[in-house]
């Protein structure tokens, strides 16, 4: 009998299992039960707290801009929200002559699901977790990318020229942020030595990731930033260039799914840098109160997600040429460098049996500082060549 | 009573088939390319109930969010392909169809005779951590599979390195030669 203080979560579904039970249902389908009433807890748990999420980053944005935001509709703006949510839910969902009805209509779904997702992977707690599964890390790739079809056929299926142009740059945006993104993803799973989520969380118990390999973690949060279309990296639905892009030509409830996806996939890839570099759940006597884990994630997530707003308001966008070069020219050979880097300095670690962390942070620095020269060549290189211009013009 | 296993591999089995069908009949491209989704998605579950779940989200990873998605490009990019909708059904289906049948019976009939496809699966030797494991060290030990490994490399380099050369930007001399042949 788990201490109801301790673990209530597990507590109230060993209560719900034994009832069940009792009632007579064999036990495996009790278990399947229990398993989906989970999935849809958290789904809709998920799908309400961007009822908070959509608010603070209204409200932060505008105190970045100097002005406060939503404060009309309840204390502090609170229920803005809720209020426009309620006026997108009454909207007419009209749709537009022309477009391909079937991949119009799951779109969205499409995107949402991919988001949600995710979420199933996702540790909580040391004892609270979807689905334990040791491929963690490549289930996160694999259902992330399914976002990308989801833009993709949104763009394609609306009858629209602009819709097609956001379409075609999500797809290359997306395809090319997920290689180093994937790269970085590695570096996690090099340090833990497993791929599942709960192990890359129990192996930052001594030191949490970001310490050891401080680079991976920006290239991860970088790239899932340009991942999940936030500024400075929101060209794939710019207001001001392409009209919104991709969800132009959905309204009502429609284009809410949309809206909901984004903002919850920027918390999603918060709560993935924060579990995978920061240390997710772990924290002081989460060993005897596995709830208090719940806690830590919550409040390391919404550090990144502050952070993830705070680019937001701080940056002007990136055109397309210029992400495109930052990404094949920069951040992938960095993350290329880093994985070897670490590699090389887990394996010095163990057979000259060094401290872990002073390596890897020796390992870090040295790979900071090659940058730095390496850069510095190229600009001094590029200097060169814009005081005297080619030749062969 | 049916098992939840079983359960899930009929559903899934189902929906498989379904999807295939659905592929090859389906009048519109594009509408064929998301069927052929949900058909690997089929496999996906499949490999899940073998107990392969690396293999299941390679599945995914690799057939739909990189092959599927490259289709839908395809299909985006070429000329009136996305509004083109041509029946896929020809008039003698049903003889088609008869002959599908009389194979499928055939086959059905011969591996039904065979004493190991219809025994029980095997128990898994070792845990599948240690599957996973195993798997990684066939790829590179030099007694085992590195060199399909390292060929299947040189393979890719070969693609990417093509793919780079068709498109690259046309040096002056080349634009002459484009315009006179």
């Amino acid at each position: 009998m788990i201490d109801i203080l301790k673990d209530p979560i597990n507590w109230i579904g060993d209560l719900l299992s034994t009832w069940l039970v009792g009632l007579g249902l064999l036990p495996a389908f009790v278990t399947f039960l229990l398993q989906l009433l989970s999935a849809v807890i958290l789904a809709t748990t998920l799908l309400l707290l961007t009822f908070i999420l959509i608010w603070a980053e209204r409200k932060i944005v505008a105190r970045i801009q100097d002005r406060l935001g939503p404060n009309r509709v309840g204390p502090f703006g609170v229920f803005q929200t809720v209020a426009d949510l309620l006026k997108l839910v009454t909207k007419e969902l009209i749709t537009p002559e022309g477009v391909d009805r079937l991949p119009y209509n799951i779109a969205p779904l499409l995107t949402v699901a991919a988001v949600v997702g995710l979420w199933g992977v996702m540790p909580l707690a040391p004892t609270l977790l979807g689905a334990d599964i040791n491929v963690g890390v490549l289930y996160i790739i694999s259902i992330g990318a399914i976002g990308t079809l989801g833009i993709l056929l949104a763009g394609m299926s609306s009858n629209n020229k602009y819709a097609l142009l956001g379409a075609f740059r999500t797809v290359a945006v997306m395809i090319s942020y997920a290689v180093p993104m994937v790269l970085a993803l590695l570096i996690p799973v090099l340090l833990s030595g497993s791929m599942g989520m709960q192990a890359i969380v129990v192996g930052q118990r001594g030191a949490p990731y970001f310490l050891l390999a401080p680079v991976a973690g920006i290239i991860f949060f970088v790239s899932s930033l340009a991942e999940v279309g936030r500024a400075p990296f929101d060209l794939l639905e710019a207001d001001s260039e392409i009209v919104a892009g991709y969800n132009i030509e959905y309204s009502g409830l429609k284009f809410g799914m949309f809206f909901v996806a984004e903002f919850l996939h920027a918390f999603t890839i918060s709560a993935l840098t924060a579990t995978l570099f920061l240390g997710g759940w772990s924290g002081p006597w989460v060993d005897l109160y596995p709830i208090l884990g719940t806690l830590y994630f919550l409040i390391k997530t919404s550090i990144v997600y502050f952070v993830v707003i705070w680019i937001r308001g701080s940056f002007p966008r990136i055109r397309i040429d210029q992400m495109n070069a930052l990404n094949w020219k920069f951040i992938t050979p960095v993350a290329l460098a880093g994985l070897i880097f670490t590699a090389v300095a887990e394996k010095v670690a163990v057979e000259l049996e060094l401290q872990r962390v002073i390596v890897h942070l020796g390992s870090s620095v040295l790979l900071i500082v090659l940058i730095i020269v390496v850069l510095g060549i190229y600009a001094r290189i590029t200097r060169r060549q814009a005081k005297a211009p080619a030749i062969a013009g | 009573m049916l098992s939840l296993l079983q359960i899930a591999f009929l559903v899934a089995a189902f929906l498989t088939i379904v999807s295939a069908i659905m592929v090859v009949t389906t009048p519109s491209m594009v509408h064929a390319a998301l069927w052929l989704i949900l058909a690997l998605a089929g496999a996906a579950v499949f490999f899940i109930i073998l107990n392969a779940g690396f293999l299941a989200v390679v599945q995914i990873a690799v057939y739909i969010d990189a092959i599927a998605i490259m289709i839908i490009i395809v299909v985006m990019l070429t000329e009136g392909a996305t509004r083109q909708q041509i029946r896929q059904v020809s008039k003698t289906w049903w003889a088609a169809a008869i002959a599908a049948i009389l194979l499928f019976v055939g086959l059905i009939a011969i591996f039904l005779q065979t004493p190991s496809l219809i025994a029980e699966a095997p128990a898994l030797v070792m845990s599948q951590d240690a599957i996973l494991e195993d798997l990684g060290t066939a790829l590179v030990d030099v007694n085992r599979y590195i060199i399909p490994f390292e060929i299947a490399s040189v393979l890719l380099l070969a693609a990417l390195i093509g793919s780079i050369m068709v498109a690259w930007p046309l040096v002056k001399g080349d634009k002459k030669e484009e315009v006179e042949a």
